[in-house]
């Protein structure tokens, strides 16, 4: 990461905070600013993938609590945009979220660990289509010019930021290459969109497709992948940056070693993940390339 | 045979049966009516609920360009469960400011950005209906050309308006809710008519069968001028209705048609007796003069005593044969007049004194009864002539040991002289002729004892009557109390 970009993005987050500023100061400063040994933690999850599984995330919750001995507060939001929120307004200790707000967010959070998906800490994009005559005549991105497109959020990579790259990277503007895009505020719901025939097109993180695949085959079979993008690293866990070093190491830990305890392992499988690592921030550089393509970073 | 020729006992049952089904059609028809109607009502405030409130909601998502939320919005109705409720619309879409479809929940039919006007005819008319629109509230639009009835609301919020919500509404949604109250409908109208068809069959065929039978005997009685013909038993109907009215108004007219073929009977045997009457005494009245001139030269020629014994004696033959035309002559010219003293009981008395030996003779028993009225009677002589001829007759035909009643009373303003024997019946043939001259029923009988008393009561303004029943023959005479002319 080179000076200017470090300069850019603290100024962001000036502006950000003090934009914030009022709202910030209220609640959550006092909480997180205190040194005192913490009770209870607060984690947050964005609708990346398990925004439909409430009865997994008590399993998870509890499983955390006996693990740590702690109190957890899990804080669901409905867009990638209101966990950032929470993040900014320190209202979150830990969170799982995209690789792409990761990036905009990494002077104030720190990478606490990221999924190991079909062994590897990567994932990539899909472009999909409906399934039969509607969408028989895509064979890439390039044929759905002027068509309606679901993103699944504007802070998602796979569901957003990949797509319009993709497009700039044809030469063509994907502010105005669609007829008409929207979000659907959730990677299933773009497969959805594009299985009801709402959207002609949509994109969509592969972890979200192939574990839907299992799920609800009969989703996924209405929709068809005509585009994967390479491979990026996996939305990660991370960590506030007040956060104090013990609870980091403590959570890092719990985390890194889900794949060895029973419980940890069926929540896993659940998940539809093998695990975590402590991953490397450099997982993210196409992010960032990508990002810098649209003079984001 | 003309329909409206047909019997009552079929003509009633039909014509009840067929207003019945009619009835029941009419009130079914009238249900189902209102059922339809109902249904249409259900439908419009269901509709006038479901689009209040998704026009309100769906404000918020057009203002940020939110498609996809405003389609869970119009899609969460029918994923609440209730999916087969017939009156949820078949499709939700919102239209935009430029009549492009901004969301829809039947995307295959109605895509995304698709402009209503290359919908179809349908929609094209619903694009430049909702041109028109103005008003802040809900309108109903059903176009001949459309599939579907349309109610939109405007998606407005003070003065901008981001959009149209329509809902559409298959024309054919009422169809299964309609066909089962429909059928439901059929199935009380059936009950109904299984109830009502076999009492009105019952009951036509009550009021028919006296009717018929009252037509057949009308078209009998036409025939035969009421002979042969009996009453109508009561049982038949008992009741006092306008038919119970016919029956009785049918038994009054068979009487007085009976009454009406008597008295002509009668009519015509008084003129034909009549008729004979006059001949006879016509007759008699030219024998008589002769007969007299002739017995009055046998008379003077036996006087003179000239003849010799031998012509005498054919003097006594002639006159002998002469006298017995008188006799006859005498009696075919019956006259009563110049006989004025009244009936007495003594003459009754002289009567049955006369008779007596002969009733001994024969071992009968005779009934004699009598009450004499007050006031004139009728002449003695008359009414012994008459008593004496009718007893000598009726001892003559009743067998010995037989009874013979007599039976003289007041009666109807006159006086009644009933005379009955025990005695097979007078075939009706002779009864007619009974009063006639020279018809006689037995061996030896002049024929002129019946004709003589008819000829009496007659000429005294009475009448006389023969019947026979009960194994009895009976001759009735009346007589007028105060007319004895």
């Amino acid at each position: 990461m080179n000076v200017s970009s470090r300069e850019t993005a603290s100024l962001a987050r000036r502006r950000l905070l003090g934009g914030l500023g009022g709202l910030v100061l209220g609640a959550a400063l006092p909480r997180v600013a205190s040194s005192a040994p913490r009770s209870s933690i607060s984690v947050g999850f964005t609708p990346a993938f398990v925004h439909d599984q409430h009865a997994l995330l008590g399993d998870w919750r509890r499983h955390m609590e006996r693990t740590l001995g702690l109190h957890v507060e899990i804080k669901q939001r409905d867009s990638y945009r209101e966990t950032m929120d929470l993040l900014r307004l320190k209202q979150l200790d830990f969170a799982w979220v995209c690789d792409y707000p990761f990036l905009m967010l990494k002077d104030l959070v720190r990478l606490l660990a990221v999924p190991v998906y079909k062994g590897q800490p990567l994932y990539r994009s899909y472009i999909i289509v409906p399934a039969g005559n509607r969408g028989l005549h895509v064979e890439s991105i390039k044929d759905l010019k002027n068509s309606v497109f679901a993103y699944a959020d504007p802070l998602s990579n796979t569901g957003y930021l990949y797509p319009r790259y993709a497009i700039q990277q044809m030469g063509e503007d994907p502010r105005d290459f669609f007829r008409k895009t929207f979000f659907t505020w959730s990677h299933k719901k773009v497969v959805e969109a594009v299985a009801l025939g709402i959207a002609q097109g949509g994109a969509v993180d592969s972890y979200v497709w192939e574990s839907l695949e299992q799920i609800d085959p009969a989703l996924t079979r209405r929709t068809r992948i005509v585009e994967r993008s390479p491979e990026y690293g996996f939305p990660p866990f991370v960590a506030h940056r007040d956060t104090p070093p013990g609870l980091f190491e403590q959570v890092r830990g719990f985390l890194l070693g889900m794949h060895l305890d029973p419980v940890g392992v069926d929540l896993l499988k659940r998940l539809n993940l093998d695990g975590f690592v402590k991953g490397d921030v450099r997982l993210y550089d196409g992010v960032a390339r990508m990002m810098h393509a649209f003079g984001e970073a | 045979m003309r329909p409206f020729d047909l019997s009552f006992r079929y003509k009633l049952p039909i014509w009840g049966g067929l207003l019945i089904v009619l009835s029941v059609a009419a009130v079914s028809s009238a249900m189902l009516l209102k059922a339809y109607e109902d249904l249409q009502r259900d439908v419009r405030i269901s509709a006038e609920a479901l689009g209040g409130a998704l026009s309100k909601t769906l404000f918020s998502h057009l203002l940020h360009d939110d498609v996809w939320r405003a389609y869970e919005q119009i899609n969460a109705v029918y994923r609440a469960g209730h999916v087969e409720d017939p009156i949820l619309p078949e499709a939700i879409f919102v239209v935009g400011p430029v009549g492009e479809i901004v969301v829809s929940t039947a995307p295959e039919t109605l895509p995304m950005l698709a402009d209503l006007d290359s919908l179809g005819p349908g929609y094209a008319e619903l694009a430049r209906a909702l041109d028109r629109q103005s008003g802040a509230g809900s309108e109903l639009h059903d176009f001949a050309t459309a599939q579907q009835r349309f109610i939109v609301f405007p998606i407005r919020e003070e003065y901008a308006q981001l959009g149209t919500l329509v809902l559409a509404y298959s024309r054919d949604v009422y169809l299964p809710r309609f066909r089962a109250q429909a059928l439901h409908g059929a199935l009380i109208g059936l009950l109904v008519l299984a109830v009502l068809l076999p009492i009105n069959a019952y009951w036509g065929g009550r009021m028919a069968v006296p009717l018929v039978e009252l037509a057949r005997r009308m078209e009998r009685v036409v025939r035969s001028h009421g002979q042969d013909e009996t009453e109508l038993p009561r049982t038949r109907y008992p009741y006092r209705d306008e038919l119970g009215q016919l029956f009785l108004a049918y038994d009054a007219m068979l009487a007085e048609m009976r009454q009406k073929a008597l008295l002509e009977r009668e009519l015509l045997q008084t003129e034909r007796l009549g008729a004979i009457g006059r001949l006879a005494s016509g007759i008699a009245h030219e024998v008589n003069n002769p007969l007299g001139g002739m017995l009055m030269a046998l008379d003077t020629l036996r006087q003179r005593g000239e003849a010799p014994p031998s012509v005498m004696k054919t003097l006594d033959m002639l006159e002998r044969g002469l006298k017995q035309i008188q006799e006859i002559v005498a009696a075919l010219l019956v006259q009563t007049r110049g006989q004025s003293r009244p009936l007495t009981a003594d003459d009754l008395e002289d009567v049955r004194t006369l008779i007596h030996s002969q009733v001994l003779n024969k071992s009968q028993r005779l009934d004699w009864r009598v009450e004499l009225p007050a006031g004139i009677l009728p002449p003695a002589a008359a009414c012994r002539q008459i008593l004496i001829n009718l007893l000598l007759n009726a001892v003559q035909a009743t067998a010995e040991q037989g009874h013979i009643s007599v039976q003289v009373a007041a009666r109807s303003g006159g006086l009644a002289i009933v005379v009955a024997n025990q005695a097979p019946p007078i075939p009706q043939e002779r009864l007619e002729h009974l009063f006639e001259p020279f018809v006689s029923g037995r061996e030896g009988g002049t024929g002129l004892g019946l004709w003589v008393t008819y000829q009496i009561a007659r000429q005294l303004g009475g009448r006389i009557v023969a019947n026979c029943a009960d194994g009895e023959v009976r001759f009735e005479v009346w007589l007028p109390l105060e007319n004895a002319t």
